[in-house]
């Protein structure tokens, strides 16, 4: 599990690095989109995998007596998962504007040379 | 009790920003709810300096799970100070607002993402959790996003796509440095972090990972390599929204940097000489950038990069003198700067454009306005009895105490910069306000005369006010040299804040 989680961030981190380094929007959308998901795979891979022990105190003890599953890297991920699904639509309504004003894909293509005041 | 009231500086903008989703699509409600919200949040911010001055670090814990395990929030006197600070600029540029912001400006929304964002800014300041901090940088940059392209013109959008894209990619290598350390450490406690961190047997992932926080943050505020979004995009909003940007979001950066760089992680040689290195680059390119812009809103944004070096610079000789002065200048820094966009937007106002060589005989027709941007100008170039003199006496020392070869570079690029700064500003001074008015402008009609009163006041108060601050931190440099001394000893001896936190 660990070394198919190890695998799968590496490819998310490179692809993602690789899709930013495009010149097109929609894929620099998906880099960011890739990236993302990587680093929440990161955190849920280094906080430590325990499968099968969910993190509840069975009832008829009181306290916990063996390993169970850290409950805080699921609750970092959640938040990092919310927070990045709002700028990701952010970015990708951003992009659309971009595209409408500009009717073209290329980031090249954002150096509208400045008219003199703006 | 008292502890738990830290944390209204980020509630009452909260309060704020919320109120002000009522109020939608009325402006004048919404113009008068947020002065009133900056100038409470003005007086809690003075309060919290002054308790956390007299009675030390102050920690509330949320729902009062005790620390690591809930979620804390703590004041010192780093933190209270530049709550305060950012205060006095979220006022000044409130009150600018009233006549700086349009009417179809704020009937979309800019009241209210104006008050997250300082919601935003005040949380990232008081946080005493890491995860915590990625949160409310989230919050700022979420809510500058919007800033930064609301109104949507075409320079706005393409600035906004480079601001956004560099800020989620300095996000990602942030979660990434913490996912590192929460897995080495199962803690995001700063405090407990500051605790663990040196007994972790695996330090050589420690350095990488502390790599990863200053490539993240460099991104936030700025630093040499890093630096491309903020001139191709600073000068793209509004002056308000370019001068809350200015005067605070690269900041931001800063304190993170000087807070992970103190408290987690203690700078090595190694480390030492990157920071020296970028710090050098950062000034010498952004004096160099200045050097060559006709834009007044690029030139400032330029003048913010270069002096940014100066505070990468402090961090990284780690001395009391030296981390001293890099917070001075950060107080001096967060005011000038805010000051300076201000001023730019006037300008637009009066002349119709920021672009130096239709620029002139600003003297001539506003004597008055000219002589308030002189001081602020001084004050920048850092002319002796004013603010910018004072912290750079300290980081000089600094450098000249420290014998490595990097410093030796730092001190040569501070006086450097220092130089062009002073040319970059005697240069716009000369074409903006001595120079005579080009015959091609004289039709250009002035915006500013016509307005009322109450109008003209709302655009130079502001100005009025940040200018007597800085003219303050000049002239009772005594007081603030004691508070970053302050900061400088708890920065250099975190024990005090651990304890707080931790309770043992």
């Amino acid at each position: 599990m660990e070394l198919l989680l190890v695998v799968l961030i590496t490819v998310l981190y490179a692809s993602g690095i690789f899709m930013l380094l495009r010149r097109s929007m929609v894929r620099l959308i998906m880099g960011i989109v890739l990236i993302g998901n990587g680093a929440n795979l990161l955190i849920f891979l280094l906080g430590g995998i325990t499968p099968g022990s969910p993190p509840v105190i069975p009832e008829s003890r009181s306290v916990f007596v063996e390993a169970y599953a850290d409950p805080v890297p699921q609750a970092l991920i959640l938040t990092a998962i919310v927070i990045s699904f709002g700028i990701q639509s952010f970015a990708i309504v951003l992009l659309r504007q971009v595209y409408r004003l500009l009717e073209s894909d290329d980031l090249d293509d954002l150096n509208t040379p400045l008219e003199e005041d703006i | 009790m008292i502890q738990n009231l830290i944390i209204l500086p980020v509630l009452i903008h909260l309060i704020t920003g919320t109120v002000n989703l009522f109020f939608w699509g009325k402006p004048q409600p919404q113009r008068l709810v947020s002065l009133l919200g900056t100038i409470v949040a003005m007086v809690c911010a003075w309060w919290l300096f002054r308790q956390v001055r007299a009675e030390g670090v102050l920690v509330m814990h949320a729902a009062n799970w005790k620390a690591p395990f809930g979620i804390t929030f703590v004041a010192d006197t780093f933190s209270s100070a530049l709550i305060l600070f950012t205060s006095f600029a979220g006022f000044a540029v409130s009150l600018f607002s009233l006549a700086g912001i349009s009417n179809l400006r704020a009937k979309h929304a800019f009241y209210p993402i104006f008050h997250f964002l300082l919601m935003g800014l005040n949380g990232a300041f008081l946080t005493g959790d890491l995860f915590n901090l990625y949160v409310f940088f989230e919050v700022i940059i979420m809510a500058s996003f919007v800033l930064i392209t609301l109104g949507g013109t075409k320079a706005q959008m393409e600035g906004g796509t480079k601001y956004v894209t560099l800020n989620l990619l300095a996000s990602v290598i942030f979660l990434t440095a913490i996912a590192i350390v929460y897995g080495l450490t199962g803690t995001l406690n700063l405090a407990d972090l500051a605790r663990t961190l040196p007994n972790i047997k695996n330090q050589s992932l420690i350095n990488i990972t502390a790599l990863l926080f200053f490539t993240g943050f460099g991104i936030k505020s700025a630093v040499f390599p890093l630096y491309f979004w903020l001139p191709s995009s600073y000068h793209t909003p509004p002056s308000a929204v370019a001068a809350i940007f200015a005067g605070l979001l690269t900041k931001v950066g800063i304190y993170a940097m000087l807070r992970m760089f103190t408290l987690l992680f203690h700078p090595d040689m190694f480390m030492t000489t990157i920071i020296l290195v970028i710090s050098l680059g950062t000034m010498i390119t952004g004096a160099l950038g200045a050097l060559i812009k006709n834009d007044l809103k690029r030139l400032f944004s330029y003048l913010i990069i270069c002096h940014i070096g100066y505070m990468v610079g402090g961090l990284a000789l780690f001395t009391q003198a030296a981390l001293g002065g890099a917070v001075f200048y950060l107080f001096h820094d967060m005011m000038i700067k805010t000051n300076l966009f201000l001023i730019a937007g006037v300008i637009r106002k009066i002349r119709g454009t920021t672009n130096m060589p239709k620029l002139g005989g600003l003297y001539h027709h506003y004597p008055k306005f000219s002589l308030l941007v002189a001081i602020v100008i001084f004050s920048l170039a850092g002319t002796p009895p004013l603010s910018g003199f004072w912290p750079k006496i300290y980081l000089f020392q600094a450098g000249f105490a420290n014998t490595s070869w990097a410093s030796n570079y730092y001190v040569a690029g501070l006086i450097f910069s220092s130089l062009v700064t002073l040319f970059v500003l005697a240069k716009m001074w000369k074409e903006v306000f001595w120079k005579k008015q080009p015959d091609t402008q004289i039709h250009v009609p002035d915006h500013f005369e016509p307005l009322s009163f109450m109008r003209k006041l709302s655009l130079i108060l502001p100005i009025a006010f940040l200018a007597s601050i800085t003219l303050y931190i000049g002239l009772d440099a005594e007081r603030i040299l004691t508070v970053a001394n302050d900061i400088a000893k708890e920065m250099l001896n975190p024990q005090p804040y651990i304890k707080a936190v931790l309770g043992k």
